[in-house]
């Protein structure tokens, strides 16, 4: 029962602020901070309640959907050391941007709606354990992330959020292909029962429906070379937007390929690990390549995460237990990270209405919370030890140098090359000579931004150095991924 | 008597079509009781129809000829809600038309009477009679509007269609004269004996019947006659061939090659050709829609690709064992599915485009503010097309996906499954349109009561069984368990 609430609490407070009368569209933001704050209350809840010694699922909701004699659908939620922490970054990130949206004023109902729609959806992404509900969430997203780009973004947000949509709906195409026929050997959509299965008389090749269902989920991650509708998303979709889609979107795709690809079809997933690792290599050096480029602030933060997504594709490319243990931390840390880099860009971008680093300069005199902000939010990224993003990062370089020693070292290389960019650019923007256009725009203060920076940034610390806190959650549940591959 | 009770569902509607005819004879001012009149006997059709399912003794009449089992049941029901709705979407229309009122509503009831013949036949001559009392109204009705275009939809329908009745009976005269039989269950005996033998004179006569009922059905390469007759025909018309005729030639499909075509050596060709159509109709069908402007042409294309998503349920006849029933069942699914959904669309699109004069899909931006209900309703239904959930239209593919890839069809689900992405992309640039666009008008749209009556039944449909599906996937599988029998 807790999961149920704890998915459809934020679509609840969604509906109950669009359906406030015109007069009092100004209350919409507290009720979904109100949603927000209560779901994550119940997440934090479940976190501390969750026995993490033990592997397997908790909290289970379950009951039949749809039963057609020859197939069964259930509604079926539950949690593991791999989801919970995932659905905890969710519910946080949630909060976060509904607190940096305080001040929009365009259409403010269907905006607060749209987001909490999109949190029930990912949220149910990550507790559903049924394959067939989990694609409905997976599709689900969609939806509220269309109408918060195109209605809500800026400069080419109609083409921008289309992409989005097409590229996620191709890829999702693939997936159920490959839901079906794997559901149809295995006579079931149980997630945890596929997870102890083995299939021989399947209609399509295993390793096709490997690849299909990672075709799905690498476009979410993604991979290079099927990345490019993010970092267009990013600069047009708003601040909010941007954090919830860098922060737990892309972690989607990153708990599916561990989830399903390697937890229901290990063999396949040690077939084609060095692919993963190569393709995970390729993207880290890649996303670090391209961020050279960059001029605008927020294409350069979409870039490193292509990069650092690329990390955990590496992860899970090598298949051991620390890998993927380092796969699944690097994800939360990435997420807290970006997302408090979105979320302090987003003020910036604000007070200054320009993303441009040429046309920024010196703003630690002026915007002091917002480049403190970035320089923290700056050396996490680049693995800062004692921040969660260095745990994450060499968790992962230890678990795969055994098994993939050359993907690593680019991946090392490709790290390093990417957080100096950042760090670099974000140098030019915090200090250096100060722009006196900016003078009055340091002005304002506001408690939600206040809010939102500091508690991220306390949980990107806290991460740093208590790891342990995720990590006894997070090995039993990688425990039996990987116990299942070397079996 | 028994007989008559038999066919009591159908009596009931061409006695409902009689008496409007002789109500505005003989009160010629009071025409408003027509449509509430054509509905009683529709009513009266539903309940005879449940209380043989409370009966549930299920027969057969006429020497066989016209069956009264589950399958006919379900699309009695069917045919009932599709009947009821377009006339209740049709209220307005008429009214404002003016000319012949009680002939439209007896028309309609005519052909419905005619597509219920059509679920419970059994035997070819039986299905051919039934096929023309169908047809022959439906033609009437696409001419019915006063402009050319209407006229010429009206034309061309008749002509292609007679085309198609010509291939059909000469397909059914190659079948009668090889078994000796025109009752469907007697042929299917006469080829388990010794059709092996005239296998290819069999499939010839296999492709004639599909080329004549891909006609009504609207696959590739039967379909050029859709979008210009749903362009051209008043718009509640064409919401009435677009379920009505293509549900009941799924549903004779069904009989005639389950029941008597079925045996091994003829259904591992016809499904071939029913795979390969689903897959064309598909992809012409969605491929073409994208570029459409008006937006009854590019629902006439939508049902095009929508036939091809059905026909994978036919083509998946090879299911082994107790999943037989997995195919026809799903055809019945989606047949149901789709005829809330594209009901609902094309009653939006009456309601909308009767105030703003227009059919233009750039004419529909900001629909959202100018009339919320029929945008919302609109929205819900092209979601429902493009199979996303929560809509009845997401089940209806998944299961008949699911039949596609337990008979080994999955190059055909692949393709079935891109073609949703595209169709996505088209219906909802609609969506699109009516919630973010621009409107060069902003004022309000008046709503016609009886028009958002059957909007809102129908969206209700997409939206109840889009959430609890239950009751319908196993109202169909009810409905296919009788190919299992026989």
């Amino acid at each position: 029962m807790e999961l149920t609430v704890l998915v459809f609490l934020p679509a609840a407070a969604g509906i109950v602020a669009m359906m406030l009368p015109a007069q009092q569209a100004q209350y919409a933001k507290w009720i979904a901070l109100l949603g927000s704050l209560a779901t994550l209350a119940l997440s934090l809840w479940l976190f501390f309640e969750f026995e993490a010694g033990i592997g397997g699922f908790q909290f289970v909701d379950r009951a039949t959907w749809i039963d057609t004699g020859s197939f069964e659908i259930q509604y079926f939620l539950a949690v593991d050391g791999l989801s919970l922490p995932l659905v905890v970054l969710t519910t946080f990130l949630t909060t976060a941007s509904v607190l940096i949206s305080f001040s929009i004023e365009k259409r403010p109902r269907a905006y607060f709606a749209s987001l909490m729609l999109l949190s029930t959806a990912v949220l149910g992404v990550f507790t559903a354990m049924d394959f067939l509900l989990f694609f409905l969430f997976w599709e689900l997203e969609l939806f509220p992330m269309y109408l918060l780009i195109s209605v809500w973004g800026s400069g080419r947000k109609e083409y921008s959020a289309m992409k989005f949509v097409l590229f996620t709906v191709a890829g999702s195409a693939f997936m159920l292909v490959a839901i079906l026929a794997l559901a149809f050997s295995a006579n079931t959509f149980d997630i945890a029962v596929l997870g102890q299965s083995s299939f021989d008389d399947t209609v399509l090749p295993l390793r096709w429906i490997f690849l299909f269902l990672f075709i799905g989920f690498a476009v979410k991650l993604p991979i290079v070379p099927l990345h490019t509708w993010l970092p267009d998303a990013h600069s047009d979709a708003p601040t909010a937007v941007s954090v919830m889609l860098a922060g737990v979107l892309l972690k989607m795709g990153g708990y599916g390929i561990i989830r399903m690809c390697v937890t229901i079809l290990p063999q396949q997933a040690d077939d084609f690990g060095i692919w993963l690792a190569a393709i995970g290599a390729a993207s880290v050096l890649y996303g670090a390549f391209v961020t050279f480029r960059q001029t605008d602030v927020k294409r350069l933060i979409a870039y490193s995460s292509v990069s650092h997504m690329g990390l955990v594709l590496l992860g899970i490319g090598a298949l051991g237990s620390t890998a993927l243990v380092g796969a699944a931390y690097q994800m939360l840390a990435h997420g807290l990270i970006t997302g408090l880099l979105f979320v302090v860009v987003g003020i910036m971008y604000e007070r200054t209405h320009t993303r441009e680093i040429g046309r920024l300069g010196g703003l630690a005199r002026q915007m002091p919370l917002i480049a403190t902000g970035l320089v923290f939010a700056g050396f996490a990224s680049v693995g800062l030890p004692s921040l969660a993003g260095f745990i994450g990062e060499i968790t992962v370089f230890l678990g795969a140098f055994q098994k993939h020693e050359w993907a690593v070292l680019m991946a090392i290389f490709g790290a390093v090359l990417s957080a100096g960019y950042i760090l670099w650019a974000l140098q030019r923007v915090v200090f250096g000579p100060v722009r006196h256009e900016w003078d009055e725009a340091g002005d304002q203060r506001y408690w939600w931004e206040h809010a939102a920076v500091l508690g991220l940034a306390a949980l990107v610390v806290l991460l740093g150095v208590y790891p342990d806190l995720i990590m006894d959650m997070i090995d039993p549940a990688i425990e039996v991924v990987s116990a299942r591959v070397s079996a | 008597m028994s007989e008559l009770d038999i066919v009591g569902p159908q009596l009931a509607v061409l006695i409902a079509a009689g008496a409007v005819i002789a109500w505005e004879a003989i009160f010629p001012k009071q025409r408003a009781a027509l449509p509430y009149i054509a509905l009683l006997g529709i009513a009266g059709s539903a309940i005879w129809t449940t209380t043989w399912v409370a009966r549930d003794d299920f027969q057969t009449a006429f020497d066989g000829t016209l069956a009264l089992d589950q399958f006919a049941v379900f699309f009695y029901f069917v045919f009932a809600g599709i009947t009821a709705t377009v006339i209740v979407a049709s209220i307005d229309w008429v009214d404002r038309e003016g000319h012949r009122q009680s002939e439209y509503y007896a028309l309609i009831l005519t052909a419905s009477a005619g597509l219920m013949f059509l679920a419970s036949a059994r035997d070819l001559i039986t299905i051919f009679l039934a096929l023309e009392l169908s047809s022959i109204p439906q033609y009437v009705l696409a001419g019915w509007g006063k402009d050319q275009r209407s006229g010429e939809a009206g034309i061309k329908y008749l002509l292609l269609g007679a085309i198609a009745s010509a291939l059909l009976l000469y397909g059914m005269a190659l079948l009668y004269g090889f078994t000796g039989s025109t009752l469907l269950v007697d042929i299917g005996a006469a080829i388990a004996d010794t059709g092996a033998e005239n296998r290819s004179l069999l499939i010839v006569s296999s492709v004639l019947l599909i080329a004549g009922f891909g006609f009504k059905m609207a696959v590739v390469p039967f379909q050029m006659w859709v979008p210009d007759v749903y362009q051209g025909a008043p718009t509640p018309v064409a919401a009435f061939l677009s379920v009505g005729s293509k549900a009941a030639a799924f549903a004779v499909v069904m009989r005639i090659f389950f029941e008597a075509l079925g045996e091994d050596f003829l259904s591992d060709d016809w499904s071939m050709i029913f795979a390969v159509i689903a897959a064309t109709s598909m992809t012409l069908g969605n491929v073409l829609a994208i570029v459409q402007t008006d937006i009854k042409r590019m629902l006439g294309y939508s049902s095009i690709a929508q036939a091809g998503n059905f026909m994978i349920g036919l083509a998946a006849i090879s299911v082994a064992g107790d999943d037989f029933v997995l195919g026809a069942s799903g055809v019945l699914l989606f047949v149901a599915a789709y005829a809330f959904t594209n009901l609902g669309a094309f009653i939006a699109v009456i309601g909308i485009s009767q105030r703003i004069g227009s059919d233009k899909i750039a004419d529909y931006a900001g629909m959202w503010r100018r009339a919320p209900f029929f945008a919302l309703a609109l929205a819900f239904c092209l979601i429902s097309l493009a199979g996303i959930p929560p809509t009845a239209g997401f089940w209806a593919k998944i299961y008949v996906f699911n039949a596609g890839i337990r008979a080994d069809l999955v190059w055909l689900v692949i393709i079935a499954v891109l073609n949703s992405v595209i169709s996505a992309y088209y219906y909802l640039a609609v969506v699109r349109q009516m919630f973010l666009g621009d409107a060069a008008d902003e004022r309000k749209l008046p709503v016609s009561p009886t028009i958002g009556l059957a909007l809102g039944v129908a969206t209700a449909g997409v939206i109840v069984f889009g959430i609890l599906p239950m009751p319908l996937v196993e109202a169909a599988r009810d409905a296919a368990e009788i190919f299992t029998t026989t």
